[in-house]
């Protein structure tokens, strides 16, 4: 008699299991995302500086200038502002703001939004304020050098006559956006010019606004009532943080959400022979790269450093765990970039890399470290290294942490080979110029943490003048030459071994159309979607 | 599990306080100090840990000013004891400081994970119990027979599984192949924001609020976790019944209430049953608060945005703000249940009088 | 034959004519009864059977377990001489299997000898000398045991870096405090009898006393809790290698292989499914054996 409760208790609890609804499907005017988004650390643009922030940041907050989500190759047009003016010195930027823009609150945008952007951006200064203060500005100065004359005018003064293309384009990232300034400043408290307020609200006058967020779960989006644009077919985005790229792939097939974000090459295999979705390959700015560091004494033998390349499996890599998600490339610079080259002087050659190896100080090789964090596909590429350079002779030994364990590591010079991603933090070439090949003061006591020449302990004085000259050539195509000689340059002497660009495969249902994840140079656009 | 050590030095003190009084203080003094401890252990290893928390909130291209600024922001500057003593000032006040990882009060944070973790929790004992009681009962009843040797391998499967591979294993087949239940999470996309949480129980508030349709869908996200989790308690909680269960059937009494003619059913259930009520309350009691501590991995193949996950993930990020305060918090469970069931055995078992 | 018999015959005898015969005829019949378990004895086998791979690894492995062949990645149990298949980076995973089974004992035999070893020392200690010290150190074991055991191990394993000797001592030290309560248990029981007065009073210290008449008395309820507690510890491990927290790659350690093959789980089950049920098997070898050791050692049931 009890035998048969049992089992009339399981057969009821299957019974609801069945009784659950099975495969749905997303309302018309919804976008459902799965995505990675627990690097979610604020909204506040002038502190934002993670991709799924970033995939916020930009559908919610407009710029002076921005990139066209379809029509990237453009380059940044005008959005906030209309047009601009440089002076003929070279050092004054003037622009001219657009009528029509309204911020969410029902406040117009004017010139002084955009001055009390720029400003707090400087004078909080976050992490991503270099962005900004490459140009001179300073807490102190933002008073003279940042200024709204009237509601439609923005002169920034420079400390020395950049590039025209420099400028803009750091003003397209994270940090230009512009916030509401009365919104703002009516939430802030002790001084914080509202960061604490931004850091889960949002004030632009974006096509969206955020509504909810539940760190590490999701983050809602409805639409801006009082946008400019045309009114965006999407009216609610959500994204959700889904970490398995299996789950996702399910989701995706059983129509419970629209675009899975972060598919395994397997996933997207798997996802082949599904009618109903589609799979949208778009190049990013991602590169994966090992690095050695200079105060290694074998490491800092160039010979040495030219076997470890040849020895790296790159297409073998690429064509296996890595198979549509990242193509080989061997410059610092993304494709796509002004500048980029597309040369890959190294391949997997173990003659040429046994020969390198016999000519240097160490023909046997020795015991190497390498740094790694414990995603999946940087193990699989740190175990690859592991083997062919294994079979040069060297004792590779793999020392896995959490990203900030390593970054900890490799911040303080103390690694031996690191192996990491590089990501551009605005669309410009200087954004890697200016850490792989740019590093004046190697001293343990410069603290150039940021630069990933500084970090490897690369003293590079000559190199990183060239880098300089560069940022303020005005000659479009004469810029692009010195970069691209850079990079040759860099290919062969330096200690970084650039392997691969990463490249997006989106899952999406089939209907879903003008999805752009923002190539190398920006983020997300939902406004231009439609399913 | 509590002991009575204090109970008994507090004996000398002399004064004619009662008894009980002393016993509380006691009692109230000896949780003082577990969990006063939890947070020193907990707090030492955050700050030998080799992660840096500045570069967690900064991020990977920061300056070094800005590096230093956030250090002292933070107040590391500050000598360990220090960095203790004010952390543990502010919790009194209330103050569990904000997270760096998601920059919002750990005080919000955990109100919004630990419910969680206790719908889970509380769900995965409940099947633990339903099931588990009945067959421990008739795994004594029938001490031999297939049903025993059943239970007993049912248990044994239970201790012997690792969780995060069953996890895997079940989601693949009845979320992937067969698609009886929904998939990783709490909630389908579209059911969000519809219940306004009362308790933060999805369950709970969505049945108050008369929102079935969010039910069910809450239902199928939560039914194979905590069936997973279920499972594990009922091998507990049958083996602890059967072995209850065994004990009281041979005593004199059982054989007595038979010779008077008793049905089976009010031997069973009348007496037996009746008499290993309490032991079978601590037990449960033991078989939860293992559950709400035990859930990391369910949670972390499952997504499900609870207690667990939260504290391990900030862990590997060293924001010891909300591990700490997620300590706190299942720490002072854990201590509450042992206080509990100790309670219970004082007041309620013959035995211990 | 004539030698087993009388062999047996001398274990089996009623009269014992030395201690040393009588503890060794304890040992015999309790190995007799548990034979009679077939569970135990299954759970014996399989045990024996992991082992001797464990020990043979190299000669019953057919590939070397480290070797990559990206050209032969996840091949499908039988495909191309790949017994159980190959992994994401062409592993032979029944060569991995193999040495992973050293991993898995090699970590539960180092737990147990330092989990126990520190348990009895807290517990004879705080038993036997009782008062303050009592005190401070059962506060101390409360502490550890508030502790969510797995966030603690996690923890330890942050703090002194991922790798198996950090997992095995991160276990260990969570695992101790439940042999500390079952020794100072015992050490109550024990410390008054007249056994231990009489040993006092031949001017034994209170160490010797300790070392060389508590603890053997000790041993036997925690040998109980130890083979209980291994599948336990197999679970941790490779719950920890799961979370990357464990054994680093590319060591084939069976829980880091299960979340190396997670992602793979939909199109090339094998990859993660075959490690789980190596460690399914371990545990549940363990338990087997360790229900029927109980029923010898200890017949009334665990109440703990």
């Amino acid at each position: 008699m009890k035998t048969s409760f049992v089992a009339a208790a399981v057969a009821s609890l299957l019974a609801v299991g069945i009784a659950a609804p099975g495969a749905a499907q997303t309302p018309p005017n919804m976008l459902v995302i799965a995505n990675r988004i627990d690097d979610i650390k604020t909204f506040d643009p002038a502190e934002s500086f993670e991709f799924a922030g970033a995939d916020v940041s930009r559908n919610v907050y407009q710029k002076l200038v921005n990139f066209d989500p379809l029509d990237l190759d453009a380059g940044y047009q005008p959005q906030l502002a209309e047009s601009w003016e440089i002076s003929d010195d070279g050092m004054t930027i003037t622009f001219t703001l657009a009528e029509g823009h309204t911020f969410a609150s029902g406040n117009p945008v004017t010139a002084k939004d955009a001055e009390f952007s720029l400003r707090r951006a400087v004078q909080l200064n976050k992490t991503p304020s270099f962005i900004l203060t490459q140009f001179g500005f300073t807490p102190e100065n933002v008073e003279q050098t940042i200024v709204a004359p009237d509601d439609k005018t923005l002169v920034l003064t420079l400390d020395k006559p950049y590039a025209v293309s420099f400028v803009l384009n750091c003003l397209t990232a994270t940090i230009g956006g512009v916030v509401d300034m009365e919104t703002v400043m009516a939430n802030a408290v002790d001084g914080d010019m509202g960061n604490a307020w931004l850091r889960t609200n949002t004030a632009g006058s974006g096509p969206y606004k955020v509504v909810d967020w539940k760190p590490s779960e999701s983050v809602l989006m409805d639409l801006n009532p009082n946008y400019g644009g045309e009114t965006p077919a999407m009216e609610r985005v959500i994204v959700q943080h889904i970490q398995e790229s299996a789950t996702q792939r399910l989701q995706l097939e059983r129509g419970d959400i629209d675009v899975a974000r972060n598919l395994s090459p397997v996933d997207v295999a798997g996802l082949s022979d599904v009618d109903s979705v589609k799979i949208v390959d778009e190049l990013r700015g991602r590169l994966m790269y090992f690095s050695a560091n200079q105060k290694n004494e074998m490491l800092s033998d160039p010979k040495v450093i030219e076997a470890l390349k040849y020895a790296a499996d790159y297409e073998g890599m690429s064509n296996s765990f890595l198979k549509g998600q990242y193509t080989v490339h061997q410059a610092f610079l993304p494709r796509t970039f002004l500048g980029a080259l597309g040369e890959t002087p190294f391949s997997y050659d173990m003659d040429a890399a046994k020969a390198a190896l016999a000519d240097s100080g160490y023909p046997d090789c020795g015991p190497i470290q390498i740094s790694v964090r414990d995603a999946q596909e940087r193990m699989d590429i740190a175990q690859s290294l592991q083997n062919t350079w294994g079979q040069l002779g060297c004792d590779i030994e793999l020392i896995v942490g959490t990203g900030a364990q390593t970054l900890d590591r490799y911040r303080a010079r103390e690694h031996d080979i690191y192996l990491g991603a590089w990501g551009p933090d605005y669309p410009d070439p200087n954004t890697n110029a200016g850490t792989f090949a740019f590093n004046p003061d190697n001293s343990d006591e410069a603290g150039a943490t940021g630069l990933l020449a500084w970090r490897n302990a690369w003293a590079i004085p000559e190199m990183s003048e060239k880098t300089l000259a560069a940022v303020v050539e005005n000659d479009t195509e004469t810029r692009a030459e010195m970069y691209r000689e850079l990079q040759r340059e860099h290919q062969q002497t330096s200690p970084f071994g650039l392997m691969f660009q990463q490249i997006e495969q989106n899952g999406m249902q089939s209907s879903v159309e003008n999805f752009v994840a923002g190539g190398a140079t920006t983020a997300v656009s939902y406004w231009v979607i439609t399913k | 599990m509590a002991d009575q050590n204090v109970n008994q030095t507090g004996g000398r003190l002399g004064p004619p306080v009662p008894i009980w009084v002393r016993k509380s203080l006691a009692t109230v003094a000896t949780v003082a100090a577990t969990i006063l401890g939890l947070l020193f252990v907990t707090f030492m290893i955050g700050r030998v840990m080799p992660i840096d928390p500045v570069l967690a909130v900064i991020g990977e291209r920061a300056t070094q000013a800005q590096y230093d600024q956030t250090f002292i922001e933070l107040g590391l500057d500050q000598p360990l004891l220090v960095q203790f003593w004010i952390y543990v000032t502010d919790v009194l006040q209330g103050d569990f400081g904000t997270s760096i990882r998601t920059g919002q009060e750990v005080t919000t944070d955990i109100a919004r994970v630990f419910p969680a973790t206790l719908e889970l929790a509380t769900l995965g004992t409940l099947i633990g119990v339903l099931l588990g009681v009945p067959l421990g009962v008739i795994a004594a009843v029938r001490q031999g027979s297939w049903i025993d040797q059943l239970a007993r391998f049912v248990g044994l499967i239970g201790y012997s599984m690792p969780i995060f591979w069953l996890g895997l294993v079940g989601l693949l087949i009845f979320y992937g192949i067969l698609g009886w239940v929904a998939g990783p999470g709490r909630l389908g996309i579209f059911y969000q924001g519809i219940v306004e949480p009362i308790t933060g129980m999805i369950l709970i508030d969505s049945a108050l609020r008369g929102e079935w349709a969010v039910f069910r869908n809450a239902f199928s996200h939560i039914i194979l976790p905590a069936s997973l989790l279920g499972y594990y308690s009922l091998a507990y909680i049958s083996r602890m019944t059967r072995s209850f269960m065994l004990e009281q059937l041979g005593s004199e009494y059982v054989t007595t209430a038979r010779v008077k003619g008793l049905s089976e059913w009010q031997v069973v259930w009348g007496h037996a049953f009746r008499n290993i009520r309490i032991q079978l309350v601590t037990v449960i009691a033991l078989a939860y608060a293992n559950l709400l501590e035990g859930s990391v991995l369910t949670e972390i193949i499952f997504a499900w945005p609870g207690l667990g996950q939260y504290i391990t993930t900030s862990l590997l990020a060293n924001d010891m703000n909300s591990v700490l305060g997620g300590t706190i918090v299942i720490g002072t469970i854990f201590v509450g249940i042992n206080i509990f069931s100790d309670l219970l055995y004082r007041f309620f078992d013959p035995r211990s009088k | 034959m004539s030698t087993s018999q009388g062999l047996r015959d001398w274990l089996l005898s009623e009269e014992p004519t030395s201690r040393r015969q009588a503890k060794y005829a304890s040992w015999y019949k309790g190995w007799l009864t548990l034979r009679s378990n077939t569970l135990a004895m299954l759970g014996l086998f399989v045990l024996t059977f992991l082992i001797l791979c464990a020990i043979f690894a190299p000669f019953l492995a057919t590939h070397d377990p480290f070797a990559q062949d990206l050209g032969n990645r996840l091949l499908a149990p039988g495909e191309g001489g790949h017994l159980f298949g190959t992994d994401s980076l062409g592993r032979d995973i029944y060569s991995r299997l193999l040495y992973g089974a050293r991993i898995s004992i090699y970590i539960v035999l180092l737990v147990v000898m330092v989990a126990p070893l520190v348990g009895l020392i807290v517990g004879t200690v705080s038993g036997y000398a009782g008062g303050w010290i009592d005190i401070v150190l059962m506060r101390i074991t409360d502490i550890f045991l508030a502790f969510p055991r797995l966030i603690l191990a996690l923890a330890f394993v942050a703090a002194l870096g991922a790798g198996i000797e950090n997992a095995v001592l991160a276990i260990s030290l969570t695992a101790w405090p439940p042999y500390a309560r079952i020794a100072r248990a015992e050490t109550l029981t024990i410390r008054n009898s007249d056994y231990i007065h009489a040993i006092k009073l031949q001017g034994a210290g209170p160490f010797r006393i300790v070392t060389k008449h508590i603890w053997p008395l000790c041993i036997s309820s925690l040998v109980i809790r130890v083979t209980l507690d291994m599948a336990g510890i197999i679970l941790t491990a490779a719950g920890l290698g799961f979370l990357g927290l464990g054994a680093q790659p590319p060591s084939p350690e069976w829980g880091a292989m299960i979340s190396d093959g997670r992602q793979y789980i939909l199109d090339y089950w094998w990859v993660a499914t075959i490690p789980g049920i190596a460690i399914f098997a371990i545990s549940l070898a363990f338990n087997l054996l360790g229900d029927g050791m109980r029923d010898v050692l200890d017949p009334k049931e665990d109440n703990s």
